[in-house]
């Protein structure tokens, strides 16, 4: 029990009346401004109950929700954007590109579209990633770089199954299947590499020359120069998807080859898919 | 009154301390539980969200042992910034069958919440194993291990457990836990009954290799079906009402 509340003669304060071994406690109150907010922040939530919506069942006054205030917010964005989107909509990419006023839009719309949407593949300035995600800087394509063709490559995506158009044919897995042994395919790759002045190996390439002829040139082209429409990529430069040394060559052959993309329309709209065409059109290689 | 309850008196009496405390500890706990009795009133009432199959639930359990929560959250919240970012805000339906749920309350990563369809397998695949590979400029952690076999020979006890606590599954979702898991994970597997039992729900090969059922196809499979069950195309805003 406290028994001598008294003065403390330093400090001036009173002390609590707990002793201990000749120890004693001051008495401090909590100072004034900090009681005072204190209470202030009590009141406050007070107000703030009755206002929001703070317990089951009650609604508050005001009628707020977290999900309610976006819809307004999303629309005066909209109604912002609107008259600018609605060119970019009925534009054509071409007739974007073509006037500076839609193409600096564009350009500048379609960098924030590309960042969320298309740079976790193609990195965040189109230059690709290797395994299978071509570079959109360069001027190698494979389902070709002109306006429509990008276009129509954003919007139906590649083997993702999602459109009837989608791009993407199936090349065979030819030695999974048993359509050429190891030895064939390792051949093959000799010759392919022979397209690009790599060979090491005369004879083998040599070998491979039928095989390439007979399995891959319906697609790739005589002399591995590609084509788009099946979205065969050019086996004669040094840009390769998925590695170009030998060992992914065979690999490749024998298991096969699938980049998938996803097709963004109906996950974008046809303003931002028409600014992401302009965008990628202009990274470097537009056709 | 006021001079009755200030501190002094109280801590010298024990019987008015508890009583006092027990006040106290109550309305903490009120606060906590009542929310509670109303959650039904909270699901969405919206089309096409159900139990995870038996390899997206294998994935799911993966990405909780990596605590991939601590950095990636599932939760798109209802701002513009997020909206226009992620998409739809993330409704109370989408992890009503999540237990526990893995909103997260952080984001060092991106949000996952609506993650599936957006990249491809192969890209999941390759980022997980070696996120630098893809991404130069991620700080995220490497999981090439994740291609070790998954060891799911308990899936079934899972599934079953699961709808001790509420989720629908059904006697034959659980008898044939395993198999659906194996068909979901071969592309050339009959999946006839696999697709009856879970709609849309994809087959693949989602490591790249189909011959072999790893802890990487499990976690890609659940990766990939984030945020895709509900199309919110053919939502009404009377569906979105929350009771």
């Amino acid at each position: 029990m406290p028994t001598k509340i008294e003065k403390d003669e330093i400090s001036g304060q009173m002390t609590t009346g707990h002793e201990w071994d000749g120890l004693k406690e001051l008495n401090t109150p909590l100072p004034k401004w900090w009681l005072y907010i204190l209470y202030a922040t009590i009141a406050f939530s007070a107000v703030w109950v009755v206002l929001y919506p703070s317990a089951p069942f009650w609604e508050g006054t005001t009628g707020w929700t977290a999900r309610g205030a976006l819809a307004p917010q999303m629309q005066a964005e909209q109604a912002r954007m609107a008259p600018m989107m609605a060119r970019l909509r009925d534009a054509t990419p071409e007739q974007i590109a073509a006037d500076p006023e839609l193409r600096a839009f564009a350009v500048a719309g379609g960098r924030a579209a590309f960042a969320n949407a298309c740079a976790g593949c193609h990195g965040a300035g189109g230059q690709g990633a290797p395994g299978g995600f071509p570079s959109l800087a360069d001027d190698d394509w494979i389902y070709g770089g002109s306006f429509d063709a990008i276009q129509h490559t954003i919007r139906h995506g590649v083997r993702a199954n999602e459109s009837d158009e989608q791009r993407g044919i199936q090349m065979p897995a030819f030695v999974q299947t048993g359509m050429l042994t190891r030895a064939q395919a390792e051949d093959t790759a000799e010759f392919v590499l022979g397209l690009t002045g790599r060979s090491t190996d005369a004879a083998a390439a040599q070998r491979g020359e039928a095989l390439y002829a007979e399995n891959c040139a319906s697609c790739h082209g005589d002399r591995g120069e590609g084509n788009r429409d099946m979205g065969a990529p050019r086996l004669n430069d040094r840009i390769w998807l998925y590695g170009g040394d030998k060992a992914s060559v065979v690999r490749s052959i024998s298991l096969s080859r699938a980049g998938v993309m996803p097709a963004w329309q109906g996950r974008l709209d046809p303003a931002t898919i028409n600014m992401l065409t302009v965008y990628v059109h202009a990274l470097g290689g537009g056709e | 009154m006021f001079k009755k309850l200030s501190h002094g008196p109280i801590e010298r009496n024990i019987l008015l301390l508890g009583v006092l405390t027990v006040i106290t500890i109550s309305i903490g706990g009120l606060a906590q539980i009542v929310p509670l009795f109303t959650v039904e009133s909270t699901i969405e009432r919206v089309q096409g969200v159900r139990p995870y199959t038996p390899l997206e639930l294998a994935g799911r359990n993966i990405y909780v042992r990596e605590g991939c929560y601590n950095c990636h959250s599932q939760m798109v919240r209802p701002f513009r910034d997020e909206a226009e970012r992620y998409g739809h805000f993330s409704l109370a339906a989408e992890s009503m069958y999540d237990r526990p749920f893995q909103w997260g309350s952080k984001r060092t990563g991106p949000d996952l919440a609506r993650v599936g369809g957006r990249y491809s397998d192969d890209w999941h695949a390759a980022h997980l194993r070696n996120p630098r590979s893809i991404v130069p400029e991620s700080i995220m952690p490497g999981y090439a291990f994740l291609d070790r076999p998954l060891d799911y020979a308990n899936i079934a006890a899972h599934l079953r457990t699961l709808r001790g606590l509420g989720v629908p599954y059904t006697d034959e979702m659980i008898r044939n836990a395993r198999a659906d898991l194996e068909a979901q994970a071969r592309p050339e597997a009959d999946a006839t009954g696999f697709n009856a039992r879970y709609a849309r729900a994809r087959q693949g090969a989602f490591d790249g290799n189909p011959d072999r059922v790893t802890e990487m196809d499990a976690l890609v499979a659940y990766l990939q079906m984030l945020g895709t069950l509900v199309n919110f195309r053919d939502v009404t805003p009377e569906q979105l009402r929350q009771q």
